[in-house]
């Protein structure tokens, strides 16, 4: 064999020694543990943390109000649908993170009247003539609305 | 001169259709699709995720993008979603009018009388964790992949924030977060719900419009859920096989 291919081949050899010596460095431990990506990618996914703790949770303090609730229209709705996740709270129940929310607007995210939304679904007024100066709490108790 | 002519035809013809026939036989060889297929349907997997969304029962409240915002730390601007909601008005003169004001986060309000609207309608979007998702087969350093559960993730060490997947992504899913750079995305609440709990969305949705579930257990509610309704998918064209399904999806919906 002559001396320039001898020396090239030999060339050839050191980089892909040193190509596949490089590459075991640089790819991850956990790669191709599932497929072709990162496995500690899902853990890292997994590892955050939930906001909303889930209605089980409320109830088992404030089970009186699950009682009420329970009983009327809103009984499938989550409470933190409108008061907020609760992950602070329940870690530190007297910091009050969890909102009460006030005034019309807020009902009428749901149910203000609008073409879109299932008449036989929701009940819907008309916010612009239902009792303009009343607050809706004032006749309806949230968490039992026709009690 | 004539007689190498003839046998240089003889030979192209020959190495020609061995050539064909030999990509033939490697487009169909197992290890070769998984070259050109970034994702692949895993038969034997335990769990494979979808959502049922159900048209009829949302009332367009944006509770679900409003919680998805906390849940997930998607940044407050109204422009950052993984989960919006659109409002279809289709007028009687046959017009459409799609509306998304703050991605439906403060609710939905109407700009039409009831005398004008021929049908109106709410269509929450999320990300459909495409079975054949584009973004996944974009990614030029592989940082978006698809999780044991069919789930779409992206892994953040890897992501170079070069958009390709945002401009990729047929249902407009992707944003680019303004602090980390970086491509973000609806996981399905990954966190939530390989701990027994369902994504965000669900939880605060009022109506119950979406249903959350394994595809592969046939006793889940989402299973039957698809069982007992005329479900469609968005945009089936795009040959992209979404694990998001809709009940009562209106033909004008794009």
């Amino acid at each position: 064999m002559p001396k320039h291919i001898r020396r090239l081949l030999l060339l050839f050899a050191v980089l892909i020694t040193l190509f596949i010596i490089v590459r075991q460095v640089l790819i991850p431990d956990s790669f191709g543990q599932f497929g072709h990506y990162r496995g500690l990618a899902l853990e890292e996914n997994k590892a955050h943390v939930a906001r909303y703790v889930g209605t089980d949770i409320c109830a088992e303090c404030h089970w009186e109000t699950m009682e009420l609730k329970t009983a009327d229209m809103h009984a499938e709705i989550s409470c933190e649908t409108c008061h907020g996740p609760g992950w602070k709270h329940i870690e530190e129940p007297e910091q009050g993170q969890l909102t009460i929310p006030e005034g019309r607007e807020f009902c009428g995210t749901c149910h203000s009247r609008n073409p879109a939304r299932s008449a036989s679904l929701i009940a819907q007024v008309n916010l612009s003539d239902h009792n303009i100066e009343t607050n809706c709490s004032e006749c309806h108790n949230p968490h039992a609305p026709w009690n | 001169m004539e007689l190498k002519n003839k046998k240089n035809r003889r030979d192209f013809l020959k190495n020609g259709a061995l050539l064909t026939g030999g990509m033939l036989i490697a487009s169909g060889m197992k290890p070769f699709s998984a070259l050109v297929y970034a994702t692949n349907h895993n038969e034997d997997a335990e769990h494979w995720y979808g959502m049922a969304i159900d048209i009829e029962k949302c009332i367009g409240c944006g509770n679900c993008a409003k919680a998805c915002k906390i849940e997930n730390d998607v940044p407050e601007e109204p422009f950052f979603f993984r989960t919006w909601v659109e409002q279809y008005t289709i007028l009687n003169d046959g017009s459409k009018i799609i509306t998304s004001e703050n991605g439906g986060l403060n609710g939905a309000s109407q700009d039409y009388t009831p005398d004008e609207i021929f049908k109106s309608f709410f269509v929450p979007k999320m990300c459909n964790h495409c079975t054949n998702s584009p973004c996944t087969q974009v990614c030029p350093v592989g940082a978006t992949f698809e999780s044991p559960e069919g789930v779409a993730l992206v892994d953040s060490t890897y992501c170079i924030g070069c958009r390709y997947c945002v401009q990729a992504c047929p249902y407009g899913c992707r944003y680019i977060h303004p602090k980390t750079k970086i491509a973000d995305k609806c996981t399905l609440c990954y966190h939530r719900i390989t701990n027994g709990q369902v994504p965000a969305c669900q939880e605060v949705c009022p109506t119950n419009a979406k249903i959350f579930g394994d595809l592969n257990d046939r006793s889940s509610e989402l299973v039957q859920f698809i069982k007992k309704h005329d479900w469609q998918i968005l945009k089936p064209h795009m040959n992209t096989k979404p694990k998001v399904v809709y009940n009562a999806l209106s033909g004008e919906v794009n």
